[in-house]
């Protein structure tokens, strides 16, 4: 007779079910009460979801309206601006811009300012009037066939309206005007070509965030940063170390994206490669600064990848990489401008199928440096130098 | 901010009133102490005593609350770059990179502290800690004596004045313990300086200079023999027959602070001499037993020191 027999009996046990569900309930026991002490990720599981179904349910529109779109007046006419008046009752069109010749007005289309272009010819109104069926020239962006689609859609049954209600032509047996719509850039409408470059930064994010997003909380949790601090090394020197190895990384990453997107999806690319590499290094670097400044921010590896995620969502769906970003309300255009992928979809969009050079993306290039800059601020002084 | 005093050249370490809280409890507090250049100075005091805390305070890994001083002439709270430079601290934790391999590990370090030639100072330390062949075995593989060898090579790699060991020997085999004090006094005899923190007597007997800690305050400090003199502690040796019973008989009575048992020994401890041989005399005539009036081992002393501060905290 042994003393385990004995002791075991007096657990009371050797059934095996129950066994089971003793431990299962002693592991359920102990992970709640971990989860409860993780303050900031027990916050996470609330916040996230609701701050994301509310952020995105308001911003996102499939049907845009309001889209920005520049003016070529060649003339001064009622009826020119009959015409762009009834096209911004469309509520598809927003004339934000006035331009002087053709040249302006490739400009402000290659550069993404605006998504339209509405040119009125020279003596429109006098053609009209005498019968002579004038094109009236309607250039839009198609890089998103969606965005450009709708508007262009309307633009038939505007000319009724305009010639009906505000010129008091009567009802004209056939149409007095051409329209001339041109889809530029992408003339199929091939969804293709929109979503390949727009995926070259949207997997660059992911993987970028990811990497450096784990780097601070990995020694922390290694209890290698102790060893670290006590020797000499400044906070900025651990910055460029962790983040330089994964520069090149991306640049990797980036090349076989768009390698495959030129030679399998047929996607071309019509500006200057190396332009497209310099600003898609930019680009990772961003990111990269972005993940390395959670990285300085958070507790532990759990909560450093929830921030990233909680930043990939919006990133998606808020850069203009899968909705117009023309589409969504004013805040959530601005929330959209603090996010680098929406300045790098228009870059590469830009470069690959516009042909854009960099006088067409200084804002953009000026705006993902900005974040880079302020990125690597805030994970510099956020970097804790002891272990207080 | 008062200005930083310049200590004698001779003093490595010189603090005073250093005080540290973690969410409100004080793990030190008023710590004031002198450490000579060139000597060994044993840093004991129980689990939790604020050894730690203090020895991060030293190389600037954290802020004291209040109290300043110098470490090897720099101020504590504002040449903690400068003090990191010359300070060589190694963690009670194994705290080097598992996934690095051992040379590896110490080229990093090399490199970090600028050594001239970053891999020959590596391939030499592994030489001198005696990994020649293992320099590719990943650090995380390591036994913990190798392990122990590998962070004390990575701490002295680059020539520094001062080293902060936290309870380097903690986990270690006796021999690699002993091969361990060997290379300290050696690196000593270089004239390194060496503040070492430990839970274990034998070594602190091996150090020039000890300081007792305990719940934050320092309580004791000077050469072993210094600090056995000044505890005024009266001790007897009692060996026989039965020495649980005696124990248990002793335990209580007056003048009799301490009892505690050395294998066939038993050690009787009193800070009231008159007191402790009024108590005993009963036993002493005994036949079971031989007293003898020896000193008391420096763990009584601790004991006894730990003892009393805590009747104070409590």
């Amino acid at each position: 007779m042994s003393v385990t027999a004995i002791s075991e009996q007096a657990r009371g046990a050797p059934e095996p079910s129950f066994g089971f569900w003793r431990r299962s309930y002693a592991m359920l026991v102990k992970e709640f009460i971990q989860l409860r002490r993780d303050r900031v990720s027990f916050a996470m599981i609330v916040m996230i979801p609701v701050m994301q179904l509310l952020l995105f349910g308001y911003a996102i529109n499939t049907t845009p309206r309001h889209l920005p779109a520049a003016v070529l007046l060649q003339e001064d006419s009622d009826l020119g601006r009959s015409i762009l008046k009834a096209m911004e009752n469309t509520a598809y069109f927003r004339f934000t811009r006035e331009v002087h010749d053709v040249a302006e007005f490739d400009d402000l289309l290659k550069s993404g300012k605006v998504l339209f272009g509405v040119e009125i010819p020279r003596g429109f109104e006098r053609m009209v009037r005498r019968g002579d069926k004038p094109a009236l020239l309607v250039a839009a962006d198609a890089t998103d066939p969606v965005a450009a689609g709708s508007a262009l859609g309307t633009l038939g049954a505007l000319v009724q309206t305009a010639l009906a209600h505000d010129l008091h032509i009567g009802d004209p047996p056939e149409m007095p005007f051409e329209i001339r719509a041109h889809a530029r850039y992408n003339p199929a409408a091939s969804s293709r070509l929109n979503i390949v470059p727009g995926l070259v930064g949207t997997i660059l994010t992911m993987t970028m965030l990811i990497f450096t997003a784990l780097s601070v909380t990995r020694e922390i949790e290694r209890g290698t940063m102790e060893s670290l601090l006590s020797m000499p090394i400044k906070p900025v020197e651990v910055m460029f170390g962790k983040i330089i190895p994964y520069v090149i990384v991306g640049f990797i990453q980036a090349s076989l994206i768009v390698g495959i997107g030129v030679l399998l999806f047929g996607v071309p690319i019509l500006g200057s490669v190396l332009l497209l590499a310099a600003l898609t290094t930019l680009f990772i670097t961003t990111n990269l600064s972005i993940g390395y400044t959670f990285s300085t921010i958070v507790q532990n590896q759990l909560q450093a990848m929830q921030l990233s995620m909680m930043f990939f969502l919006p990133s998606i769906l808020l850069s203009g990489f899968m909705f117009p970003f023309a589409g969504m309300p004013v805040w959530a255009q601005y929330l959209g401008e603090g996010l680098p992928l929406t300045h790098y979809v228009r870059i590469v969009r830009a470069i690959m199928l516009k042909g854009a050079t960099i006088q067409n993306l200084q804002y953009d290039t000026i705006a993902l440096i900005a974040l880079m800059l302020l990125a690597m601020t805030i994970a510099v002084t956020r970097f804790r130098r002891t272990l207080d | 901010m008062t200005p930083a005093r310049t200590p004698p050249p001779d003093i490595a370490i010189d603090v005073e009133g250093l005080t540290k809280s973690f969410g409100g409890r004080k793990v030190v507090q008023d710590l004031s102490m002198q450490v000579r250049r060139g000597s060994i100075y044993g840093f004991l005091g129980p689990n939790g005593s604020g050894k730690t805390t203090t020895i991060r305070m030293l190389c600037g890994l954290l802020t004291p609350d209040s109290g300043e001083g110098t470490c090897l002439g720099y101020d504590i709270r504002r040449d903690a770059d400068k003090i990191k430079r010359q300070v060589g601290y190694m963690t009670q934790r194994f705290s080097l990179y598992q996934d690095l391999s051992v040379r590896e590990n110490l080229e990093f370090v090399a490199r970090l502290y600028g050594l001239a030639n970053a891999k020959g100072a590596a391939r030499e330390m592994i030489k001198r800690i005696g990994l020649s062949g293992r320099e590719e075995q990943l650090a995380g593989e390591l036994s913990g004596g190798w392990k122990q060898r590998l962070a004390l090579g990575a701490c002295t790699l680059p020539n520094p004045q001062l080293l902060l060991l936290d309870e380097p020997t903690a986990g270690v085999d006796p021999k690699a313990r002993r091969d361990f004090w060997n290379e300290i006094h050696a690196l000593a005899a270089e004239g390194l300086t060496v503040l070492v923190s430990t839970h274990y007597m034998d070594e602190a007997e091996r150090c020039h200079e000890i300081a007792y800690i305990a719940y934050g305050n320092l309580l004791a400090h000077g050469t072993v023999d210094e600090v056995i003199a000044k505890s005024a502690l009266s001790t007897f040796t009692v060996t026989g027959d039965d020495l649980n019973t005696l124990s248990a008989e002793l335990t209580g009575k007056p003048g009799v602070d301490m009892v505690a048992p050395f294998g066939t020994s038993l050690h009787v401890s009193g800070r009231d001499k008159a007191a402790l041989e009024a108590s005993v005399a009963p036993y002493r005539d005994s036949a079971k037993w031989k007293w003898q009036d020896s000193e008391p081992s420096l763990e009584d002393v601790f004991i006894d020191l730990m003892n009393r501060s805590k009747d104070n905290f409590q």
